[in-house]
């Protein structure tokens, strides 16, 4: 069945680069892991027959999110941990153990369910024709609302970051002229 | 053939489980986004195999679910990079354990 050895080859490949991502040291290594990672999953839609969200997952999570990652890494770069430092919170322990516990739930509760064993029904597909029409369509709405979400957090995202000069550098405003005094005032005096 | 629903669901349970212990056990800001980013691509795996494995296939529920899904993960990536960003600018940190007071 090479479709199945296909899908643990890549479900093994996606948990390892996800781990190393949540666990490595250097924040890079971590950005870059995760982009490994959300590159396995597209590959997992692609092999579930969803090809439009495979590449759109490609284009979205290892083009754009990554590097915004990698960036945003490279931005806080001064802030790299000593190498004697913790790069884990003190409380780490509860928390893993946290997640193991809604791990073992999870796979309790899904391996005990009958209904979730059967295998898949041939024909599934989702052309890419079919995909655009039904945004044309169905989810016109939806699709508007996400072009407003998208502008108005891109605008938001740049507004936040903006370096704001004014406040960040009050020495160098006292010395400079005052504009509300204009030359005229002080060439009267 | 490929794998039964349930590889699936337990792949994304795991996927799920290690960006939640990421998220809850570092404190880098960054990596919290990254284990967010990973739980919410477990949902979506989630969406594309009971869509794949449900009744209807046709109706394209899951998939146009997912794609709005990646939509609003960007815009949540885009801010929650600039508020980092931000942040390290004022405090010169981006551990989270340090960033505990709410008056800048």
């Amino acid at each position: 069945m090479p479709g199945e050895i296909a899908f643990y080859l890549i479900a093994v490949f996606t948990v390892a680069f996800a781990a190393a991502a949540m666990t490595l040291r250097r924040l890079v290594h971590c950005a870059l892991c995760a982009a490994a990672a959300f590159a396995g999953l597209a590959m997992i839609y692609l092999q579930l027959d969803a090809e439009f969200v495979g590449f759109a997952q490609l284009l979205v999570y290892v083009g754009a999110i990554a590097i915004l990652i990698v960036f945003a890494v490279l931005l806080t770069r001064g802030d790299e941990v000593a190498p004697g430092n913790k790069q884990s919170s003190p409380s780490w322990m509860a928390g893993a153990a946290v997640a193991a516990l809604v791990l073992a739930a999870m796979a309790v509760a899904i391996l005990h369910s009958p209904s979730l064993h059967r295998l898949a029904p041939s024909g599934a597909e989702a052309p890419v024709r079919r995909i655009g029409g039904e945004l044309m369509t169905r989810y016109i709405l939806p699709l508007e609302m996400i072009g407003v979400l998208l502008t108005g957090a891109l605008l938001g995202a740049v507004v936040i970051a903006m370096r704001d000069e004014p406040e960040t550098k009050q020495p160098a405003r006292d010395v400079a002229p005052k504009p509300a005094e204009p030359l005229e005032a002080l060439n009267s005096r | 053939m490929s794998a039964p629903l349930s590889h699936y669901l337990i792949l994304s349970a795991l996927l799920f489980s290690i960006g939640f212990a990421g998220a809850v056990a570092r404190r880098s800001a960054i990596i919290v986004l990254i284990g967010i980013e990973l739980m919410l691509n477990a949902a979506n795996l989630n969406f594309i195999a009971f869509w794949r494995y449900g009744p209807h296939p046709e109706a394209l529920t899951g998939v146009m679910f997912v794609l709005f899904s990646i939509a609003i993960a960007a815009a949540e990536a885009a801010v929650g990079l600039a508020l980092v960003i931000a942040i390290y600018r004022q405090r010169k940190t981006i551990q989270v354990d340090r960033l505990d007071s709410l008056k800048g």
